[in-house]
């Protein structure tokens, strides 16, 4: 076998486990989300299907694959069924820059826990999600129908609205580690938690939290989908399939935000006491689960804002915040040389 | 030339070629649009293949994320409907032929191109992010980079004038 | 990185999409999908750039690309408006309806 040969197969490998682990993860993210929410609400949460509930997505897999799929009569046919798909294809993409460990030393071969070992990583991650906007667009154009139109239209200007927010405020990261390598940023904040971005770029992690939230649609930013708002919005009309596939995307985004916010602010597998606990991915999973928990945590806690609202705070406040952001770490980099 | 990289290179042509062509004769203007996503992606995914991964992220964060959002609004807001088919006379004859001229065109650069034998530059290309910022904050080109700004700001302001209901 | 690309190839690549792009200037009729057109022409130069960056080994046509797609972000911005407003004015986007500066 050839060396090409070789990095194929553990590429494909990788790619294998990490698509089975992120629906795993997916469905547990369901049955967890409902479940916290619940208690949250001092109520119980789905506890009737198998023990504790645990069966719950299983459940709901099942009854969303035997829904009949049912398209609007005007509808774009090619750009309904285009649109979930490139939902989950952007939301899928975007994981294969993200580490979750360093390297390991399996079969005489050093191999990276990461799919794709770019050295534009975080740059591959805005343009994927300036991508993601399109499957919105298109569900919300091809329904023929105005409410979607309009939730659509309102996704859209606030992903790309926070999209802008987002992406600065990873600039004070990026020049705290000199590189736009993921790995390269998450070695930076090698030596105790001390070191984490979360402490160094206080005001870039306020921002992106923020600003993650607005991009996945997660309350308080879920305006365009909420029920209760535009009869919920771009994914009105979609039934079985086509609307899991959504859902999934969306938490998939979730999760790909989180790991992103792990790896770049919260140190990734880095340990926060080096000296006494080794490094290892188990930290990354523990600190995706946490940023997972606070999503959920928000949606339970904070009231939805208003679009207008939205808006006005993504660009009057955000954007100068993350400009400044970036203003004051470019100065304490450079100003020492 | 069998290595996958010449073999990526033909496949992404192939595709951008298909979808400039759809650009151009599609009747619908938001298919339009949604080929022309498609072309620029995979015009980044060449310009990734020819060796620079910075300019071929930031084809798909400027370009294909952000100008082409602008159209799809545009196009949405204006709720275009498709072309009619229907175009002045004659038409059809003064289309054949420039389709031929365009056509005869491509041939012949192509056919010079063969004998002019360019070829690649010697190994140690990198264009990596580093490099192009390393070149991009020097004279001249960083005077260029500061009037630019300026630039976004008079096209930001331009165009909210221009599309504002009442000034 | 070994040679693998056709420098060739892609110069005909960019020919043929800008030439593309020039007969839908002249066959559309649809001011945007015009519009789109000049895009491509502007790609098929910014892959033109970067094919004979990778030939001669410079790095100055990719600070070129970098410009001409600022530029066209900034046109698109201010060329969209300016449709915005002919639509208003005169509620059709068909390119032989704004013929006013003919002779």
């Amino acid at each position: 076998m050839t060396a090409l040969q070789q990095e194929l197969v553990i590429t494909v490998v990788k790619v294998l486990v990490l698509f089975n682990v992120l629906l795993g993860l997916f469905s547990l993210m369901t049955y967890v989300e409902r479940r916290v929410l619940a208690f949250m609400q001092f109520r119980l949460g789905p506890n009737r299907t198998g023990p504790f509930g645990i069966l719950q997505p299983v459940a709901d897999g099942i009854k969303l694959f035997f829904k009949e799929e049912v398209a609007p009569a005007g509808a774009n046919k090619w750009l309904f069924v285009a649109a979930p798909a490139v939902s989950i294809v952007t939301a899928f993409l975007s994981i294969a820059v993200v580490p979750y460990g360093g390297t390991v030393h399996l079969f005489g071969r050093d191999i990276s826990l990461q799919i794709a070992d770019l050295d534009v990583g975080v740059l591959f991650l805005f343009a994927i999600s300036s991508l993601s906007v399109y499957g919105i667009v298109m569900a919300g154009w091809a329904a023929n129908n105005k409410y979607t139109l309009m939730g659509g239209l309102r996704s859209s200007a606030q992903m790309f609205s926070y999209e802008l927010a987002l992406g600065m405020s990873w600039v004070g990261v990026i020049m705290l580690a000199q590189s736009f390598r993921v790995a390269d940023i998450v070695e930076s904040q090698a030596g105790g938690f001390w070191h984490w971005n979360f402490f160094r770029q206080v005001l870039g992690f306020l921002i992106y939290v923020v600003a993650a939230t607005a991009e996945v649609n997660r309350t308080p930013f879920d305006l365009p989908e909420a029920e209760t708002e535009l009869v919920a919005g771009f994914h009105t009309e979609y039934s079985s399939m086509r609307f899991a596939l959504l859902q999934m995307a969306e938490y998939v985004n979730m999760i790909t935000a989180s790991a992103l916010g792990s790896n770049l602010f919260l140190g990734g597998w880095l340990s926060p006491l080096p000296q006494f606990i080794p490094d290892s991915p188990l930290w990354f999973v523990l600190k995706l689960f946490v940023c997972l928990f606070f999503f959920i945590w928000l949606r339970g806690t904070v009231p939805r804002i208003r679009y207008d609202q939205l808006m006005d705070f993504g660009w009057k406040v955000l954007v100068p915040l993350a400009a400044l952001n970036a203003l004051l770490t470019g100065a304490v980099v450079v100003f020492p040389r | 030339m069998t290595t996958p990289d010449a073999v990526l290179f033909y496949v992404f042509a192939a595709v951008t070629l298909a979808s400039a062509l759809v650009v151009v004769g599609q009747r619908n203007p938001m298919y339009s649009a949604f080929a022309l996503i498609v072309t620029l992606c995979s015009l980044s995914a060449i310009f990734g293949l020819l060796g620079s991964p910075f300019i071929a992220v930031l084809q798909v964060i400027v370009y294909a994320g952000a100008i082409m959002v602008l159209f799809l609004f545009v196009l949405m807001l204006l709720n275009v409907k498709a072309e009619d088919a229907a175009e002045g006379s004659g038409s059809g004859i003064l289309k054949g032929v420039g389709v031929a001229l365009a056509a005869m065109l491509v041939v012949q650069v192509g056919i010079v191109l063969q004998h002019a034998g360019r070829g690649m530059a010697a190994s140690g290309f990198d264009a990596s992010a580093r490099r192009v910022a390393h070149v991009l904050f020097s004279a001249p080109y960083v005077y260029v980079f500061e009037a630019t700004s300026v630039l976004i700001l008079t096209a930001l302001v331009g165009a909210v004038a221009l599309a504002k209901k009442e000034l | 990185m070994t040679p693998s690309v056709v420098i060739e190839h892609a110069l005909l690549l960019s020919l043929a999409l800008f030439a593309i792009g020039v007969a839908g200037v002249f066959l559309r009729r649809n001011v945007i999908t015009v519009f789109m057109c000049v895009e491509l022409m502007l790609n098929a130069v910014n892959l033109s750039f970067v094919a004979f960056s990778r030939s001669l080994g410079t790095l100055d046509p990719q600070i070129l690309v970098f410009f001409v797609m600022t530029v066209a972000a900034a046109e698109a911005a201010v060329g969209l408006a300016i449709i915005l407003a002919l639509q208003r004015h005169k509620d059709t986007l068909d390119v032989d309806a704004f013929s006013v500066l003919k002779w």
